[in-house]
Parts: structure tokens; C-alpha cells; sequence
């Protein structure tokens, strides 16, 4: 097994990357996959099917495509890229966050759905149950619905973190594959194949990407069937 | 305290068109289902925009179309306890009845933990999960819950329906307690005779979205041509009586009412204590001399003041005993073989066993009581 943590201190990067890329993509997501969750399990607006299919495009689109329109919108010149670079002082082209944004967005549809699931499984009575009781709809949001939908909540994040450490189309057409700063397990183990003598480096990273992959299916498991004895739903 | 409510409202096909005003301490909104009793509670509690009308409690506009008002749910401070209990799944019992006290400005807390559990006798169940609840334990802790957050009036929609016979008999005793033993105003949403005569103290009967008849619960329940069909064997009758005392020979607890003494099976209640009974109108009957020789033990003399058709065979005759009007549903046979009439004096006679749980004010067991 020693062999396995024999890694080169580029391949630490590229597991270090990963797992920061992932998790930042994860956590990123959170916050505009519940609104638009929500916003399409009870909204009721003009161009509600327009805005689901928007969301699914990353699932249906070819990655490198998806990868192509990050370029184009977020890239130095693109105009959202210029933007951001102007008054925030955020850049995504050729940096980590870059390839943060790309797994990120191919992460949400998937997050979306699990998390717009479990909002369309709540009980509204239980909603209207709290307003009589002088909970404002921000308090029975922060009591009552958020808690009920919390195992969708923690599918739906396990989800869009296993999709960004697989990613590989979208963030290699956004933001390339330098070592260091935007190669990740998968463009890694891309790499490698692509070199004679590459074969043991890829291993490596491949039995290190299934272990971390599993790791966090593990814990998502233990995660949601601890949430849901705490309430009871067996 | 009073509620006023004045609704215009559709719903498909159907419509609501009522007005009724109380000032009871328990106002029962009683119909059959689909009589609109829901939806009218529903818009009290802020859960449904009427489409047009006006809602006040206690002066207070909830709701009136006409000047565009309608205070949301959270903001009126109405507590409701429904049919299906609702408490929430990821709380424990104790952080349920705390939820309503947290948006309840300091200044209006009248409700303390202590004797609202007290009241309901749900201290061990605080530290459970709903889940792990009976259906009669959890409509308890909903009844607390709501309590807890300080509410104006109570609304209660059908809390019993979705409970067997023993656990109504459970919670019966406890909003009992509630009426009399608390300040808050109650609404209760009921289609069960037995509940509304043992609970209420006014009665606002509909049909088909309307009222009907509203008014204390002893003169709309004497309307037994306006119960609804599946509920009219149950109607008769709804006295005030005290328990005078108990015949430990026979096993029998002695009641005083305007009519005279009434005797019915044990009761577990002290002395002096209120029971409400209902006798049922097809549990009378009327002997034109005082009987002899008959094993029925309570026979209570008056004079006819009402005669009118019922359902069938039957006719329906009330019965003035002394002030307390005790109904009979006999045939048109009898009443013609007996040649009745209104004002002749007569004896309405009903059997002791005829009294049961469901319609004696059966209480609380006496330990629990003292």
C-alpha cells in the first residue's frame, strides 16, 4: 500500500486541487441551487420551462461545449469575465476557481434535481402549521422547510462534489491543464496517459480517485440515514 | 371576545355565502362534511383569502375585501389545532410546544409551559419524537403547541375525526378542561352531535355553505329537523345538570336538572360537579298517566310545546319540563293512539342505560380531577 502515498509533489497538487475544487464548487452551488430549487418546485411564472431546461443544458450539452461558453462568457474578454476582473477583481481563466466555476456548472442540474425532489416531498400543511404559530415565511423557510429537505440537501451537494472530481471536458476546455494551478485528478490522469511511462502515475491516481469518490458516497449514506432517524422517517 | 365573519367565497362549484357573529367561550361550527366548516375556519386562521367579506376577531379586522385588509397568518396570532395534528417530524415534543412562545412579542405571553402540560398531562411525553406518539397524545401536544404561543382565539378543525372511540373519549375530558379551566375563546369545527352538545357553549349550523341556525347550543340542538341525516338518531335534547350524588347500592350517579332528577349509570365526578347530558329523541318516550310498573327509572313530567314532522313514520315532540325542554321522536301512530296535542301534560320517560359515555359528560377520573 506504501506505494500508493508515493506521490510525486506534482500528484499531491493535483489531489490537493481537486478536493478544494470540488468542495468549493459544492459549497458554491449550494446557495443559487436551493433558490432555483425552489423557485421551480413552487414557483408559478411565465418561462418556468424555459428556466428548467436552462438549467439542465450543462447534462444534455457536450462538456467541451459547456467548457467553450465558460470561455466565451467568463474568459478575460468575455463579458462577464471582464467584469468581474474589473470591479471584483475575480478571474477565472487559467485559475483554480475557473475550474471550480466549469465543475460547478456541471454539477447543477444534478444538485438541482435532488434538491427540488425533496422540496416538492415537503408537506406544506407542516408550512402552514408554523405561520399560525407566528412564524414569518422566512422563519418556517429557516425551521421548518430547510430541515424537512435536508437529506435532498445533502444528496444533491454529495452529488455535484462527485460530479466535479470526474469532471474533465468543461474544465480542460475553460482553463486548460496547468500543473499547480488548474490540473485536477482526472486532467492528471489524462496526462499521464499521454506520456510513455505513464502508466504507474495513472494508477495511482485512479485507485486514489475511486477511494476518495467512495469516501464521499460513504458519508453522504451515514450523513442521510442519521438525518432521517432524527426524524424518524423509517 | 367575539368573532364576526361575513364571507362571500367560491370554490368550483361551490359556494360560501355565511355570516355569524359569537361571543361563546366555545363556539362550534357544526355541519356535515362539505358543508363549508373547513374552508371558513381555514380563512379565520388566515389560510385562504376570502374572496370577498370581512373577518374580525375581538374588533379586531383580520380581513375585509372591501378596504383590501388581510393580515397575514403569522401576524394574527389565531391558533389552530388540525385534524391530522401536524407537529413537526424533525422536533422533539418539548421543542414543538416551544416553537409558537418564540414569535410571541414578551408582552403577550399568558401561556406558561408548566401548566399547559399540567393541563393536558403531557409531561412524559416531552422528551419524545411525534413520531413515537398515539394519535390521541399527539393531538394533545398540538393542542399545547398552540396554546403555548399565546393565541386570541383557538380554532380547532375536527380534532377528534381521525381518532378511534377511546382516544375521544381521552382527549374529550382535556378540552373540557380547556373551556372552562382557560380564558381563550374557542372555535371548533365539528360534524358529530355528541361532540358539539357536550362541548359547545353556541352553535353555528351549516349546510351547503350557508348558516342555517346559530345561537347557545341547548336551542339550536332542539332543531332536530336541521341535523344532518346521518347524525339525526343522535339528536335530542342538551341539559345542564350537577351531580347531586351517587347511588353506590345500584352503581347509578344522581343528576339535578330543571326537569327533576335524572339517573344515570356512575360517573366518575364529584358532587356539585357540572354534566352536561344529551338525551337522544329516540330514547324517550311519552306516557300520557304517570307509568307504573315499568323499569324505566327516570320519568319526568311537562307539557307538549312542539310537534312536528320527522323523517318517515316518525314525529318529533318537545317537551317542557320545567323550564328544561327534553325532546321525543315517536311514531305518527303513537302520537295518534295517544291522541297528543300541544299543551297536554305528559311524562317523558327514559331509561337510565340509555345514558353512555358518548352522551354523559363522563370527566376525568377522579384522581385525575382532584
Amino acid at each position: 500500500m506504501t506505494w500508493l502515498l508515493d506521490l510525486t509533489p506534482d500528484e499531491w497538487n493535483a489531489v490537493r486541487l481537486s478536493i478544494k475544487v470540488a468542495t468549493a464548487a459544492m459549497l458554491a452551488s449550494l446557495p443559487p441551487g436551493i433558490a432555483i430549487a425552489l423557485l421551480l418546485a413552487r414557483g408559478k411564472f411565465w418561462g418556468k420551462t424555459l428556466l428548467n431546461g436552462l438549467v439542465h443544458l450543462p447534462l444534455i450539452l457536450p462538456p467541451v461545449v459547456t467548457g467553450y461558453l465558460l470561455l466565451l462568457t467568463f474568459g478575460r474578454r468575455g463579458p462577464a469575465g471582464a467584469f468581474l476582473a474589473e470591479h471584483f477583481g475575480i478571474v477565472f481563466s487559467f485559475r483554480w476557481t475557473g475550474a471550480a466555476l466549469a465543475c460547478g456548472v456541471m454539477g447543477f442540474p444534478l444538485m438541482v434535481r435532488a434538491i427540488r425532489l425533496s422540496i416538492e416531498a415537503v408537506d406544506r400543511k407542516m408550512e402552514a402549521a408554523a405561520g399560525t404559530l407566528g412564524a414569518n415565511p422566512l422563519w418556517v423557510f429557516g425551521t421548518i422547510t430547510l430541515p424537512l429537505i435536508l437529506p435532498g440537501l445533502i444528496a444533491g451537494a454529495i452529488l455535484s462534489f462527485a460530479k466535479a472530481m470526474g469532471e474533465f471536458g468543461a474544465t480542460i476546455t475553460f482553463v486548460s491543464n496547468i500543473p499547480n494551478e488548474t490540473q485536477t485528478l482526472p486532467t492528471a490522469i489524462y496526462t499521464f496517459t499521454q506520456v510513455p511511462g505513464g502508466d504507474e502515475g495513472a494508477l495511482r491516481l485512479t485507485l486514489i480517485s475511486i477511494i476518495i469518490s467512495m469516501a464521499a458516497l460513504v458519508a453522504s449514506e451515514v450523513l442521510a440515514r442519521r438525518v432521517g432517524r432524527r426524524m424518524d422517517i423509517e | 371576545m367575539s368573532v364576526l365573519v361575513d364571507i362571500g367565497h367560491r370554490l368550483g362549484d361551490f359556494a360560501i355565502d355565511a355570516h355569524f357573529e359569537s361571543a361563546g367561550r366555545l363556539t362550534a361550527l357544526f355541519g356535515p362534511s362539505g358543508s363549508g366548516k373547513t374552508t371558513l375556519i381555514n380563512m379565520i386562521a388566515g389560510l385562504i383569502r376570502p374572496d370577498q367579506g370581512r373577518i374580525e376577531v375581538d374588533g379586531r379586522v383580520l380581513a375585509d375585501t372591501g378596504a383590501g385588509i388581510f393580515v397575514p397568518r403569522h401576524k394574527r396570532r389565531i391558533g389552530m389545532v388540525f385534524q391530522d395534528a401536524r407537529l413537526f417530524p424533525h422536533m422533539s415534543v418539548m421543542s414543538n410546544l416551544r416553537y409558537g412562545r418564540w414569535f410571541t412579542p414578551a408582552a403577550e405571553r399568558y401561556a406558561d409551559m408548566d401548566s399547559v402540560v399540567e393541563l393536558l398531562g403531557i409531561g412524559p411525553l416531552l422528551g419524545r419524537r411525534p413520531a413515537k406518539l398515539s394519535g390521541g397524545e399527539k393531538q394533545r401536544v398540538a393542542i399545547g403547541r398552540a396554546l403555548l404561543a399565546s393565541p386570541r382565539l383557538l380554532l380547532m378543525d375536527e380534532p377528534l375525526a381521525s381518532l378511534d372511540e377511546a382516544r375521544k373519549a381521552e382527549i374529550l375530558p382535556y378540552i373540557e378542561r380547556l373551556r372552562d379551566e382557560t380564558k381563550i375563546p374557542i372555535v371548533y369545527v365539528s360534524h358529530s352531535v355528541g361532540e358539539v352538545a357536550r362541548l359547545a357553549s353556541d352553535v353555528v349550523m351549516l349546510a351547503q355553505g350557508k348558516v342555517i341556525a346559530s345561537g347557545p347550543t341547548e336551542a339550536v340542538m332542539q332543531r332536530l329537523d336541521l341535523l344532518p341525516a346521518e347524525e339525526r338518531g343522535e339528536g335530542g335534547a342538551v341539559l345542564d345538570t350537577k351531580v347531586l350524588r351517587h347511588d353506590e347500592t345500584f352503581g347509578m350517579t344522581v343528576l339535578g336538572s330543571a326537569a327533576g332528577e335524572i339517573r344515570v349509570p356512575r360517573l366518575e365526578m364529584k358532587p356539585g360537579a357540572p354534566v352536561r347530558i344529551r338525551i337522544r329523541a329516540r330514547d324517550v318516550m311519552i306516557a300520557t298517566e304517570k307509568p307504573t310498573g315499568l323499569s324505566a327509572l327516570n320519568i319526568l313530567p311537562g307539557t307538549i310545546v312542539a310537534i312536528s314532522p320527522g323523517e318517515g313514520p316518525t314525529v318529533e315532540i318537545g317537551i317542557d319540563c320545567d323550564g328544561a325542554t327534553v325532546l321525543a321522536r315517536i311514531t305518527e301512530q303513537s302520537r295518534q293512539a295517544l291522541k297528543l296535542r300541544l299543551g297536554d301534560k305528559v311524562f317523558a320517560v327514559v331509561k337510565t342505560v340509555s345514558f353512555d359515555r358518548a352522551n354523559t359528560g363522563a370527566g376525568l377520573p377522579l384522581e385525575v380531577d382532584g
